[in-house]
């Protein structure tokens, strides 16, 4: 679907975007950015906020846009709104600049998102492609039905019946192959009579992307019971994965059905100058548009209330996943059921018993709207926090794989090795840059406490630079740049990214107090700091985002810093709102079981890096 | 600029409460705009579809998909009852024959030649909507179900679980910092509901459950004890539907907490009145909370209801604070800085100052306090 299906308030295409206003309609709050076009560049220079209003009692999400919009009014003085609309274009060729905006773009979550189910005839094959398809479209995968998932044909019927999905994908078979398998999931679809979340009166929308020649048969079972759209097949054969076009074809369906049933959905629409996108599937966009620009590696984290999104581009291939019930406050308690009471315990610099934790995790989770007051709940907001992203990024390395099931040509040099298909994709020393989002990431009261949350929840390898999205506006950029890529880039270069530093991790382990490897960091005044890092040790240089400093480290002979054991390593790197970070406490990161040796070890890395503010763990 | 400030819960001695009762499908309504309804009326009807059961013929019959049709004794939308033959194969020597029987009544769904399976339906299940509340029909939604109205009491809590359910209210303490002990309870609280104060134990809800008390309504509990009853570990605040023998409300949160003064004060009055009440509760995309309604006995008008307009939190305002380290207390906005403070975390947010009754006050994130709706 293009911008040119709706009835957008955007401008004449010749003419220039100088002013943009765009959303994003998260499940809480709608948030609003005003760019525009200074000198030559773009920067993003006031921002809004509004509750958003798609429950009752206003049940329109325009309403929250509009008052977010009327935020940015009051701040800029700038005329955008008149009443009801947004006044598009710009009047300035009418001599009043402060009058009107180019256009207005949005991203959408509110309502839960997309929630989708997929089917495929072989759970770890198509299943696998299918839900990859519906994860990169930004979709919540509610669930995974295939032919050999385990579950009974009636146990499958009551669980398509059960959920209540915006959308199903169905996929299954390589075109050409047997039918029988995907024609019977579809005749348990049909016989399910799956209904739609939203609206009882219109039919669920269904992709169907698997083996073309069952799509006569599919239509004829579920034609009549389901919007029934056709991709080409995402698995046209087994050592290919085509997911482009139904990811496309969601998007249409969400456009075309979904977001219709949603209270508001059409007026927003068609305020809007460019499609509406689901704000993971924006948040994609941005992030592969980065990976892309830099030819790097990287994973980028969105870690919100109710879900933490990942996404990743290695070798240029992305990935995204959602973690529905993994996030800081709706599903902070979950946090706590999947990772268990040690592995927040272990994060935390002070003792607490476990009743009273139990009890303030549940409250946080009653009133997901509070912040932490004191030093000590802010303590235990960033030690959840990390292991919500520690899963988070697990969940993503089993989904961000290689195909499975594809044949492979061995060679007379693999016979000693035994490798199996379905590799994961992410390998941290390969790893370049991190990004993080989400107001636990993008708001904590110092930069240095969002870099040690990524670096002790991800344990990054070698060289890692690390960066934080200023204040979310990354799905904004992503939907604004399908319409303007440069306005996009300024503002992101500019304004969204938040450089923190770079940290240098070695490969190894070794006693508290032993020789990691020995340091000599060149800064950019000319001066040369030399020392030894042991292990245990974490190391903090300041070094903004404009210097560059070369480091050299000689790591013990059991320490590989990608270079292989004990080898030599220098490199150029660049800093950030942190600095420099070497990280000598040893990978994988091991913390003592013993209480009091543990807080102990805390707070002496806390205290090396200013973690809190003095005075206190 | 757009206000913020954090919904309260409501808990107000008189207003109109409407709730629409809508089948999961639809059906037919059984009652009439202006019909008196009672929590135990009921107001729709509709047939649930029954069970799906396939059974592959070809594989048992060892036959192609597509010869399925010349072995069937039961055709598509015939009706089957359980161990009737569905399928036969016709041998020349009798002792191969092999009979498909049905595993339910029901009848024959659908047949595919494609994969040879054959679909069968268990019968429907009648499913009833209660009016759940005592009030008067105010709305028909035609083959989904009504919009009831009563003029009642209104208490709201922040946490529940457990279904709707109807009884007589009870006190079980005396004060709102009291905790409900076992002893407190007794078998003449059967059906009822039971108000607490500051907190009940595990050992009080087992006794709840033995006495057939239907609901408990209480200032907090601790996550052990929800975690004990539910058996797992609840991670994301969506309920409603637990099975424990009573429905729980908490009004002020977890650990041990007073119930608010107003709170109790309104519940105290009222004891001995039938009320409605449901655990259901969804903080996430449309908020739900757990509700006590105590409808206002005599006629209740078909009337509009006043829309609740909140301007953002005023001098005076009654709140409760909702974050530690003062969870749980109860005072008056007494300042309404504008600037943005400093807090101990070093975060810059917008802050108010509240007064407690005994005269001393604080300075909180306005995040973290709510206030108590209601007149």
């Amino acid at each position: 679907m293009t911008a040119a299906h709706q009835s957008p308030a955007t401008s004449n295409p010749a003419q220039p975007l100088n002013v943009i206003v765009a959303t994003d309609c998260g499940s809480t709050t709608t948030k609003a950015i005003l760019i525009e076009k200074v000198g030559n560049e773009y920067r993003q220079t006031y921002r809004g906020e509004a509750p958003t209003t798609v429950e009752a009692p206003f049940e329109d999400v325009t309403r929250g846009v509009l008052n977010a919009i009327a935020e940015i009014e009051e701040l800029s003085g700038r005329t955008i709104l008149d009443g009801d609309r947004i006044i598009t274009p710009n009047q300035a060729a009418q001599g009043d600049p402060q009058r009107g905006v180019d256009i207005y773009v949005s991203t959408s979550s509110a309502g839960g998102g997309l929630q989708m189910m997929v089917t495929g005839v072989v759970q770890n094959m198509t299943g696998e492609s299918a839900q990859r398809a519906a994860l990169g479209a930004g979709a919540i995968v509610i669930d995974v039905l295939a032919s050999n998932d385990g579950r009974l044909p009636y146990e499958k019927i009551e669980r398509i019946r059960t959920m209540r999905p915006d959308m199903i994908l169905m996929s299954g078979g390589t075109d050409g192959g047997a039918v029988t398998h995907v024609v019977e999931m579809a005749e348990y679809i049909a016989a399910a009579e799956p209904r739609p979340r939203f609206g009882s009166t219109y039919r669920l929308p269904l992709v169907y992307a698997g083996n073309k020649d069952a799509q006569p048969q599919v239509k004829t079972i579920l034609g009549e019971k389901t919007a029934l759209e056709f991709a080409d097949n995402i698995r046209p054969v087994l050592e290919r994965e085509n997911l482009a076009p139904a990811r496309n074809k969601i998007h249409d369906l969400f456009l075309e059905h979904v977001m219709q049933q949603a209270p508001g959905y059409k007026k927003l629409i068609e305020m809007a100058g460019a499609p509406i996108m689901p704000t993971p599937a924006a948040v994609g966009v941005i992030m592969e548009t980065i990976a892309k620009r830099e030819g790097i590696n990287l994973i980028g984290v969105d870690i919100g209330g109710a879900t933490t999104d990942v996404f990743s581009v290695f070798g240029g291939l992305f990935n995204r996943t959602v973690s529905a019930n993994l996030g800081m406050s709706y599903s902070i308690s979950n946090v706590l059921a999947e990772a268990g009471l040690e592995n927040i315990m272990r994060w935390v610099p002070f003792t607490i018993d476990e009743q009273t934790l139990r009890n303030r995790i549940k409250n946080k989770m009653v009133r997901p709207t509070t912040i932490p007051q004191s030093l000590d709940e802010l303590q235990i907001e960033h030690a959840i926090a990390r292991e919500a992203l520690r899963l988070a990024l697990i969940h993503h390395k089993s989904l961000a794989t290689g195909l499975k099931g594809v044949q492979q040509e061995r060679t007379i040099s693999d016979v000693f090795e035994q490798r199996t298909s379905g590799k994961t994709l992410i390998d941290l020393l390969k790893l370049d840059l991190i990004v993080g989002s989400g107001g636990i990431l993008s708001h904590a009261p110092r930069r240095i406490q969002s870099m040690l949350m990524m670096v002790d929840a991800y344990e990054p390898l070698g060289v890692t630079t690390l960066s934080v999205d200023s204040i979310f506006m990354m799905p904004h950029l992503g939907v604004l740049s399908t319409v303007n890529e440069q306005a996009a880039t300024d503002v992101f270069v500019r304004d969204c990214m938040v450089y923190l530093g770079t940290c240098i991790a070695p490969i190894g382990q070794g006693k508290d107090g032993e020789r990691c490897a020995d340091y000599e960091v060149a800064l950019p005044d000319g001066r040369i700091e030399k020392g030894t890092l042991t292990f245990g040790d974490l190391k903090l240089f300041s070094l903004t985002r404009d210097q560059q400093a070369t480091v050299t480290l000689q790591p013990s002979k059991q320490v590989d810093l990608g270079e292989g054991p004990g080898q030599s390593f220098t490199r150029t790197v660049k800093g950030g709102v942190v600095g420099l970070m070497l990280d000598g406490r040893g990978r994988p990161l091991q913390l003592p079981t013993e209480q009091a040796a543990r807080v102990a070890l805390l707070t002496r890395w806390y205290q090396a890096v200013g973690l809190y503010p003095t005075g206190s763990s | 600029m757009a206000h913020s400030y954090t919904p309260g819960l409501t808990v107000t001695e008189r207003t109109t409460v409407r709730r629409r009762r809508i089948l999961p499908l639809p059906g037919a309504v059984l009652v009439q705009v202006g019909d008196a309804v009672r929590a135990d009326t009921a107001v729709a009807r509709a047939e649930l579809p029954g069970k799906v059961v396939p059974l592959n013929l070809a594989n048992q019959l060892g036959i192609a998909p597509d010869e399925i049709n010349d072995y069937l004794v039961k055709k598509e939308k015939d009706s089957v009852q359980k161990d009737d033959v569905l399928a036969e194969n016709k041998p020349f020597i009798k002792w191969f024959k092999t009979e498909i029987r049905s595993p339910i009544t029901g009848k024959v769904e659908s047949v595919s030649t494609i994969t040879g399976q054959i679909l069968l339906r268990e019968p429907p299940r009648v499913l009833e909507l209660r009016g759940y509340i005592d009030g008067v029909v105010a709305e028909v939604h035609p083959e989904q179900g009504v919009t009831v109205e009563s003029t009642c009491s209104l208490v709201q809590g922040i946490f529940g679980i457990g279904g709707e359910t109807s009884g007589e209210l009870v006190m079980g303490v005396k004060a709102p910092d009291q905790p409900l002990l076992p002893e407190q309870l007794n078998p003449s609280m059967k059906g009822k509901v039971v108000v607490g104060g500051a907190f009940l134990s595990a050992a009080t809800m087992t006794r709840a459950k033995e006495l057939g008390i239907v609901g408990l309504v209480v200032g907090g509990i601790h996550d052990k004890d929800l975690r004990a009853l539910l058996g797992y570990d609840l991670g994301v605040a969506i309920t409603g539907t637990e099975q424990v023998g009573f429905t729980l409300i908490l009004t002020e949160g977890f650990g041990t907490i007073p119930m608010a003064p107003k709170t109790f004060a309104l519940l105290s009055a009222h004891a001995g009145q039938k009320a409605s009440i449901s655990g259901a509760t969804q903080i996430r995309a449309g908020v739900i909370r757990p509700e006590i309604i105590i409808p206002h006995s005599g006629p209740a008008a078909v009337t509009k209801v006043p829309k609740a307009e909140r301007e953002g939190i005023q001098l005076g305002d009654p709140v409760r604070i909702i974050r530690d380290p003062l969870f749980g207390k109860i005072g008056a906005v007494s300042g309404l800085p504008s600037e943005l403070r400093a807090i101990p975390t070093e975060s810059e947010v917008r802050v108010l100052e509240v007064r407690f009754p005994d005269g001393t006050t604080t300075v909180v994130p306005r995040a973290n306090i709510e206030v108590i709706e209601g007149a």
